[in-house]
């Protein structure tokens, strides 16, 4: 047995770059902050980095907890620690809030510092690229050429994915959980309704709510709600809260009734007191965007032609948002340039949010995958 | 290579045939590979580039960590995430005994590879023959160890029902071999020999690009 361990109580850490970042879209942001975590220790040849990356509504804080806050324990705290599959004794681990993000880095929340007021609508529209870009700037300040891996889900598996594209040389391992190499219509659909849900409130004000001392509360509990149904599948709904009503028959309005609206109001309501609602907007227009074939004529196996990292893909039955079809298109690249490539298909009831849970094949698999990863550093 | 792989490769005689068959520097494609250990000793003896093909979850997992690129899919469902002619061998061993869609599995294996290399056990030995011939029970032996209520083998077939069935579909053997215990088998090999290991392409012959 591996005697699993929380890497303990963490703090966040601030990167300043004072050089400008161009990005995708044309804009340049002339100075930013990133915000990012470490566990475990960097070997004498920075040889054992691991950057996990992040999908829509997380952060930086992927393992471990803080001193003064400690219920606020990392996204991925199941995944990463002492004796996890991704193991904090072997590995040095980066976790990152992304850029446009509200836990810290530089984002729509931040003081701009041309003007002095929040960034706000003028925040540039930015991509899964520009992401990697500042991921890899601060990798340079580590002193860090190399990741031994770059893991994320979801989002974080196209950012993961990027890397091996965009840096082919500076990245030997992804893995790739719940991932698809562009959204389908479908995802980018939902992605619209909440963006309109939170273009529409009244509190919204163009995107610069935060000189009115507003927030668009209601949009981004709608927004919270309509993506919450789409990391579920049906089964597991049903199985959670099936057709309960809290009082235990029909009350005949239009207030909470069903279970499901419960949770689903309490799941809105929480997210909407942390999280920035011109972040959410800028997070599904980085997903909206991302499709790493369209600079290789609409190829994704020739958009895969330089990259040199072995991959592990990984995606789970009851996934709709990112069905496991879609991986396959990602293996099926892989496939066609000859890397390596392991892809597993783990059948499980829970939906897209299967990534985060504690899965034993799951996690036995990234364990495995680790080991290997481990036993290839350069000694 | 370590001693437990050695000992594991002593189980499977016919992984040896098959690495002396393929071409160094090669591809493969190992439809239901199990562990992997074939693939991982194709590529340290021959530098093969390998890729198994599992539906099993263990199995999946023992490839990863034998370090062997393992795609987790259900073989009956065909190889539709493969490209034609995308790989130079495509292996099936001791698995084509077990598979419901024999003739599909067949077609398959020569769409994606140029050739394929398929071992499976020899109902033709005289052993088998002899138990339903005198007992008349279907027989039960070291390579096909199951009863008739329990085997997960669907089709048990001679290596004369092989070479009839590729005369029958187009298909060219290249190569034949018959074992027993571990040793080849020269003279009336489908009496003798107890697992059959057979490389064949299509007869019209691939078109090499």
């Amino acid at each position: 047995m591996h005697l699993e361990q929380s890497v303990g109580a963490v703090r966040p850490r601030d990167q300043h770059f004072g050089e400008p970042l161009g990005f995708r879209s044309g804009a340049v942001l002339d100075s930013y902050t990133l915000r990012y975590e470490t566990y475990g220790s960097l070997n004498a040849d920075k040889t054992n980095a691991v950057l996990v990356c992040h999908a829509l509504n997380a952060s930086h804080h992927v393992a471990g907890y803080y001193e003064d806050d400690p219920k606020n324990i990392g996204w991925w705290d199941n995944m990463i620690g002492p004796g996890k599959p991704l193991d904090t004794n072997r590995f040095f681990v980066i976790g990152v809030n992304n850029l446009g993000g509200c836990f810290g880095s530089t984002g729509p929340s931040s003081i701009n510092p041309g003007s002095g007021l929040p960034y706000g609508s003028s925040f540039p529209v930015i991509t899964v690229e520009d992401w990697v870009n500042a991921q890899a700037r601060l990798a340079d300040t580590l002193g860090i050429a190399r990741f031994a891996a770059v893991m994320g889900g979801s989002l974080g598996a196209m950012q993961a994915l990027q890397w091996a594209i965009g840096y082919p040389d500076r990245v030997n391992h992804v893995v790739a959980v719940a991932a698809a190499p562009t959204l389908s219509a479908q995802n980018i659909a939902f992605n619209e309704v909440a963006r309109q849900a939170i273009t529409t409130d009244p509190d919204f004000h163009g995107g610069n709510y935060y000189q009115h001392g507003v927030v668009p509360r209601r949009g981004l509990r709608l927004a919270r709600m309509i993506g919450h149904i789409t990391y579920l599948s049906d089964d597991a709904m049903m199985e959670k809260f099936g057709r309960a009503l809290r009082e235990g028959k029909p009350g005949f309005h239009f207030d909470v009734d069903f279970e499901v609206e419960s949770y689903l109001r309490h799941q809105g309501d929480k997210f909407s007191e942390y999280f920035d609602a011109n972040t959410y907007l800028l997070i599904t227009r980085a997903l909206d965007y991302f499709d790493p074939a369209q600079d290789s004529g609409g190829s994704l196996t020739r958009a895969f032609a330089d990259a040199r990292a072995k991959f592990l893909i990984v995606s789970f039955t009851s996934d709709w948002r990112f069905a496991p079809e879609r991986s396959r298109e990602i293996v099926k690249a892989l496939l066609d340039n000859r890397r390596d490539v392991s892809y597993a298909e783990i059948e499980a009831p829970h939906g897209h949010d299967a990534f985060l849970l504690d899965d034993p094949r799951y996690h036995a698999l990234v364990r495995s995958f680790f080991e290997t990863v481990h036993a290839e550093l350069p000694r | 290579m370590s001693r437990s792989d050695k000992l594991t490769l002593a189980g499977r005689p016919d992984f040896e045939a098959i690495a002396h068959w393929v071409k160094p520097g090669s591809t493969a494609l190992d439809l239901g590979c199990g562990d992997g250990l074939l693939l991982k000793y194709l590529r340290e003896t021959k530098g093969v580039r390998g890729y198994g093909v599992e539906i099993d979850d263990a199995s999946v997992l023992a490839c990863v960590k034998n370090g062997v690129n393992v795609i987790q899919s259900d073989l009956e469902r065909g190889l539709a995430g493969f490209d034609a002619g995308s790989f130079d061998y495509v292996i099936l061993s001791q698995t084509l005994q077990a598979v419901r869609h024999t003739e599909e599995i067949v077609g398959e294996i020569l769409r994606v590879g140029r050739q394929g290399i398929v071992t499976f056990p020899n109902f033709g030995h005289w052993s088998q023959r002899l138990q339903i011939f005198f007992a008349g029970r279907m027989p039960v032996s070291d390579v096909l160890p199951y009863q008739w209520y329990n085997t997960p083998n669907l089709h048990l077939f001679t290596m004369a029902d092989f070479e009839n069935f590729c005369a029958g579909h187009s298909i060219r053997i290249l190569d034949r071999l018959a074992l027993h215990r571990g040793r080849p088998v020269r003279l009336m090999q489908n009496l003798r020999g107890t697992l059959a290991v057979f490389r064949f392409e299509n007869s019209a012959g691939y078109l090499r690009t």
